[in-house]
């Protein structure tokens, strides 16, 4: 009988894509155990949003997942809105939607490139971040911020485009899918790289469902699931876009369903800039101090995790009674355990980051 | 009086292996920087070539932590036991005609045998940090050199078959440029189990930084991790310099002394493939990595070995 080695991997580690730690028991180099131990990000925030009003929840949801922050500002501005019945203009809504697929690129961006550096590619890591810092350049320019936006706002944005910034965006566009091409290349067509993530952590399509997966971790394993287009909100039904789906529910999968996704948003960023108007882009006397009527709301939108769902629930002052998040990276991330048991420890941090959770999504 | 002799002569190949290493260093983050969308060092002497002078007298000053737990004479000098045989293997690369700094009759098995030492350095490096990611990275190092030094034997093996002596020197003499064809696929097996040898990317395994931090120098800071790397780098420029000698025909390849100078070129070229295969391959499994060596490496090289026997015996 071998000995069983209890190795504490993290909240302090390079891949553990934030503060997760993970106390993994290891037979030589194979892990028979992982118990993830989440909550060294938790600041509160649900408990925090009933002490403030609704406008000054925004701030906040920036704060949850960071790394893609206008889907948490959406997610919660179409939960108030709906509580307090509030009409966004339609060019607010285009600008949703346009940021929300930049962001969309964005993080995948700190997916697609990092899971190449889970398997030592941390060139992959350079190229998908050059390409992150373009889409970050972009939000600067709209909003000032380049990671915590609060441009989403109850009622529809918080500023118009300035000058120039769609020809940017276009340019971006143009140009995004070609540098995804060459990742594709050089990453996914690696022989290495292939070995190393093919066959790793597979997620079958029921276990997707059954344990809550959603976004690119239930389309890696051809759950064609997304919320864009099975309960499309926003002017989503009016574009058109693929939803790439991946077959086999392996690491190689989930992580080239995001490449994939990042090309389809330039189409859907296309689209959206063809079809924009000019008009407001915030809805009329939306007041300082929103006091909706007493009762709940739940809206989700896609994140770029998965779906993320915001729920609140109105006693009829101007601050949320109660505010909780449906967080994708937090039912994802569960998956750990069924995944990683058997497979090596160099295979548990590939895994780890195939589900690509945010902790601060994770832990609120 | 040649004790004293023998003391200037270690000082002196340290300062030059020091100095390869920082020359080294520099290079490969230019090369890094190069291939990864990046500048690299730039702001301290033309292109930054200042920098290693900089980082030097930082590593020098920092502090030397010694983790608690750790057992600390074995971690104050594993770094030198890993250091020295590489610095030691330096020695019997044959730089000239009838010139190496070392000139063994069993040289070739000298540099073969001699940082095969070093492995020991890394288990008590590894063991005394009291660390289990270090562990892992130990038990992983040892595992991983010790196999390769089977293919990696095997392909030097090939060369001296046809050149029928095990000194450096006299290889050098007896070489010939049709070599170069005939002993090109145990170049390949050289270069690649060099590379697996010295703990490099694409098979740094018992360091990978995602999974194991750093391995068995995870503990290690300022001076000490710094000997960690003069030992990677002495090993890299070591591996390169004898496999230019051995399979390239170093200094052979012109007359007098610019002998000298296409021998070095064709080491540092050696080197810059070494980086060029580290910035752009992924990192191999523990198992990928050891069925690749017995099976793929170990047979190509056996196979090269009889085929430069036959040419030998045919000749």
């Amino acid at each position: 009988m071998t000995e069983e080695l209890v190795v504490n991997i993290g909240p302090s580690h390079p891949s553990t894509h934030g503060v997760c730690r993970m106390v993994t028991t290891l037979d030589g180099e194979i892990v028979r155990h992982v118990e993830v131990v989440i909550g060294h990000l938790h600041r509160g925030i649900e408990k925090m949003a009933e002490n403030r009003t609704y406008l000054q929840v925004v701030p906040l949801t920036d704060r949850l997942d960071y790394v893609g922050s206008m889907y948490a500002n959406w997610a919660y501005c179409r939960a108030v809105e709906r509580l307090a019945g509030i009409r966004v203009p339609e060019r607010a809504e285009y600008l949703r939607v346009i940021v929300c697929e930049l962001q969309r690129i964005a993080s995948h961006m700190m997916s697609v490139g990092p899971a190449g550096a889970d398997v030592g590619a941390t060139t992959a890591f350079m190229y998908t971040f050059a390409q992150r810092e373009q889409v970050v350049d972009l939000f600067e320019q709209l909003c000032g911020a380049r990671l915590t936006y609060n441009y989403v706002r109850p009622g529809g944005v918080s500023m118009d485009v300035p000058e120039g910034w769609v020809d940017n965006v276009r340019a971006f566009c143009r140009s995004h899918p070609s540098a995804m091409a060459e990742v594709d290349r050089f990453l996914f067509g690696n022989v290495i790289a292939r070995q190393r993530m093919k066959g790793i952590g597979v997620l079958a399509p029921e276990d997707a469902v059954a344990w809550g997966a959603s976004g690119p971790v239930a389309r890696g394993s051809g759950v064609s699931w997304d919320l864009r287009r099975d309960d499309s909100y926003s002017v989503y039904p009016r574009l058109d876009f693929d939803i790439p789906l991946g077959s086999n529910g392996d690491c190689y999968d989930r992580a080239r369903v995001r490449l994939w996704e990042a090309i389809e948003s330039c189409r859907i960023i296309e689209q959206a800039l063809d079809q924009i108007e000019p008009g407001p882009v915030m809805a009329e006397a939306v007041p300082r101090l929103i006091t909706p009527r007493p009762g709940e709301a739940y809206d989700h939108i896609e994140g770029a995790r998965g779906s993320l769902g915001v729920y609140l629930v109105s006693d009829g002052t101007p601050r949320p009674y109660r505010m909780k998040v449906r967080s994708p990276a937090f039912c994802n991330l569960a998956l750990v355990p069924m995944l990683a048991e058997g497979h090596t420890l160099s295979d548990l941090v590939v895994i780890l980051g195939s589900l690509d959770p945010v902790f601060g999504e994770v832990d609120r | 009086m040649s004790f004293l002799w023998g003391m200037l002569w270690g000082v002196a190949a340290v300062m030059v292996i020091a100095g390869g290493a920082i020359v080294g260093v520099w290079w490969e983050r230019k090369v890094s920087a190069r291939i990864q969308l990046r500048l690299g060092p730039q702001q301290i002497g033309p292109a930054g070539s200042l920098q290693m002078v900089a980082d030097v007298p930082k590593l020098l000053f920092k502090e030397d932590i010694i983790p608690a737990a750790a057992d600390e004479p074995f971690f104050r000098y594993a770094p030198l036991a890993v250091f020295a045989p590489i610095a030691m293997s330096v020695a019997v690369i044959p730089f000239a005609t009838g010139w190496a700094p070392f000139d063994a009759t069993a040289g070739a098995l000298f540099f073969l045998a001699v940082p095969s030492i070093s492995v020991l350095g890394i288990l008590f490096s590894a063991w005394a940090s009291h660390n289990t990611l270090s562990a892992i990275g130990g038990v992983r190092a040892a595992a991983q050199m010790v196999s390769y030094e089977v293919p990696r034997s095997l392909s030097v093996l090939s060369v001296l078959v046809l050149a029928g002596t095990l000194r450096p020197v006299a290889v050098m003499d007896a070489w010939e440029w049709w070599w170069i064809p005939a002993t090109f696929v145990g170049f390949i097996v050289y270069l690649i189990s060099s590379i697996a040898e010295m703990n490099r990317g694409p098979f740094d395994i018992p360091e990978a930084e995602s999974e194991l931090v750093a391995g068995y120098f995870a503990d290690y800071a300022g001076i000490r991790w710094a000997v960690f790397m003069m030992g990677e780098y002495g090993g890299m420029i070591a591996a390169s310099l004898f496999g230019a000698a051995m399979f390239l025909g170093g200094f052979r390849l012109l007359p007098g002394a610019w002998g000298v100078v296409a021998f070095i070129a064709v080491g540092a070229v050696l080197m810059t493939i070494i980086m060029w295969m580290k910035w752009t391959f992924p990192r191999l499994r523990q198992d990928q990595l050891m069925t690749f060596c017995w099976t793929i490496l170990t047979p190509i090289a056996i196979v090269q070995l009889f085929a430069a026997g036959v040419i030998a015996a045919w000749l």
